[in-house]
């Protein structure tokens, strides 16, 4: 079994070598900034941005796609809602309290790209970047809020850890699955209820042992010596290079050029 | 072989709950000497774990002491230079493997003591190359056999430089390849560094080959000595709930049958052999 964990695309590009931190603060303020723009002229700038991005990371656009999937239904339901509840312009077809209008058409397309781009930026940060080294990032941004008894290294730990254990798991549910089909249960079959009702002896073994992986797992940390956050030095360190500064500087220019694309 | 104590325990008592009847370790009075590979066994529930669990303050005894190179559990200030010292291998090798990858994990136990990055490197590289995983340092845990992820365990332990290992089963989940590649690698660490190993196991033939072996039932020491000599009375071990090694149940069988005149001597494989070879060349 080869199991992927988050939707990490292995690469070399540019974008991949960037240090996690500047990643996430780019892609936290993209997010933000997308919602100056407001006029088609700035919507064009922020899609040369998102394509220019794209292009730099290397990766296939059916990762992309991949990632976008199961968003993509919200993206229509928000495009339809506004295409038809937004009244606005000229009307293009009406029938009784049915109206497409110009202005809602507009409307609508602008919110859509808008959220397309928001969902194609982050999905860049999780194709570019290993859920660890997105967990470390994390841990060394909000380091800051310990100052006010924020458990930020417990909660990165708590990620790591999470991550780790996956594959275990998984596997694990595998088996007992296995071990439950032998003996009759039908996991993929049958009515929706006899299915719930299948699900409930998987999840009783695989809690049992998730709760005996955790006591074992605390031991075994407290005999190598853990002891929370105090003292501990790091293996992982981040290379913060000349392109994550350029990278910050370009995503924050492009507040004022969005701005006087406003319209 | 120098008999250097390393580890005291003097009068040791400990229950988990302060009201419970029985107590899981009784009076245990025991010395682990610099360099020794010293067999624990015992049957389930003996208390084994129990013990080991004591020796680096993950439990805490009720009554008595015990000191490891002169700095006692119950010491708040000496309890994380003791759990450097003592450095412990579980049962289950994906349970306490905590990194995402093998190099994070080895890394693990020298983050948590505060070792310096640049030495933690060398550090890795070094106990890595003992355990002889270097290929496998990116390596993450659901990519590795149950013996390799143990093995990883020990570079972990090593890194921290400590004294003593316990081995508390842990090759008791492996395949017979695994369990050898593992106890290899500690044997050598053994004889090259000096490292004493306590090695906890349901395994009489693993425990033979030790330096000195101790038996426990129901939370007391019961027998201690060389295994040669434990072995030599087989009578009772098997009332402690042990399989014996298949060279005693094989001279207890032909000394049964009669007939044959075997040493009370004979006691390795080789050894017993080598006096069935030439007792009959002797005929
Ligand atoms: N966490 C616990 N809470 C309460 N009682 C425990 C706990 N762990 C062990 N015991 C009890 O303490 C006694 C000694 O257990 P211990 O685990 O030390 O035995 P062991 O010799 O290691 O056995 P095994 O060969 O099965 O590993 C047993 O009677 C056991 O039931
Ligand atoms: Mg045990």
């Amino acid at each position: 079994m080869n199991i992927i964990i988050g939707q990490y695309v292995p690469g070399q590009s540019v974008i991949h070598r960037m240090d996690p931190r500047s990643k996430l603060i780019a892609v936290f303020a993209f997010v933000i900034i997308v919602f100056i723009a407001n006029s088609w002229l700035s919507y064009a700038v922020l899609a040369a941005v998102t394509c220019a991005a794209i292009l730099l990371s290397q990766v296939q656009l059916r990762f992309i796609y991949r990632g976008l999937r199961p968003i993509l239904f919200v993206i229509i339901l928000t495009f339809l809602l506004n295409a038809f509840f937004t009244r606005s312009g000229h009307e293009l077809f009406g029938y009784g309290w049915f109206q497409l209008t110009t202005g809602g058409l507009r409307q609508a397309a602008l919110i859509s790209i808008r959220l397309l781009m928001i969902v194609i930026s982050t999905t860049l940060l999780t194709l570019t970047t290993t859920p660890i080294d997105i967990t470390d990032g994390l841990e060394s941004l909000l380091g800051p809020l310990k100052k006010i008894r924020f458990p930020v290294h417990e909660f990165a730990l708590m990620m790591s850890i999470s991550l780790r254990f996956i594959p275990t798991l998984m596997e694990e549910t595998e088996k007992i699955m296995k071990a439950q089909a032998a003996r009759g249960v039908e996991f993929s079959s049958g009515p929706l209820l006899q299915r719930i009702k299948a699900i409930l002896p998987l999840l009783i073994p695989l809690f049992i042992s998730a709760f005996r992986r955790a006591e074992d797992l605390a031991m075994a940390m407290e005999a190598r010596g853990y002891r929370g956050d105090e003292g501990r030095t790091k293996l992982r360190v981040f290379h913060w290079g000349l392109r994550d500064t350029s990278l910050l500087i370009l995503i924050f220019l492009l507040i004022p050029v969005l701005w006087l694309l406003r319209s | 072989m120098d008999k250097e104590t390393i580890i005291t325990i003097d009068n040791v008592w400990f229950r988990y709950a302060d009201d419970a009847e029985d107590w899981a370790l009784q009076d245990i009075h025991l010395d682990v000497y610099s360099g020794e590979w010293l067999a624990i066994t015992g049957h389930n529930g003996s208390g084994k774990s129990t013990l080991a669990k004591c020796l680096n303050g993950l439990l805490m005894p009720e009554k008595g002491e015990i000191k490891v190179r002169d700095n006692a559990i119950t010491d708040a200030n000496a309890l994380w230079e003791i759990r450097r010292l003592v450095g412990m291998v579980f049962q289950n090798p994906d349970n306490q493997f905590v990194g995402t990858t093998v190099r994070d994990d080895v890394a693990f136990g020298m983050e948590n003591h505060g070792i310096e990055r640049g030495d933690m490197l060398k550090r890795l590289e070094a106990s890595l190359k003992a355990v002889d995983m270097q290929e496998f340092a990116e390596r993450e845990p659901h990519r590795l056999s149950g013996g390799q992820k143990q093995r990883v365990a020990i570079a972990g332990i090593i890194a921290l430089e400590p004294a003593i290992v316990i081995l508390d089963e842990a090759t008791s989940m492996l395949d017979p390849r695994g369990k050898k590649d593992v106890l290899d690698v500690m044997r050598r660490l053994n004889e090259e560094k000096g490292i004493t190993v306590i090695s906890i196991t349901h395994d009489l033939e693993e425990a033979s080959s030790a330096d000195r072996m101790v038996v426990m039932d129901r939370g007391k020491v019961v027998r201690e000595g060389q295994p040669s000599h434990i072995f030599m009375e087989p009578e009772g071990l098997v009332e402690l709930g042990l399989d014996l090694p298949f060279t005693v149940k094989l001279r207890q069988a032909l000394k049964e049958h009669g007939h044959i005149q075997l040493s009370d001597k004979a006691f390795t494989q080789k050894e017993l052999v080598d006096e069935l070879w030439t007792l009959s060349s002797k005929i």
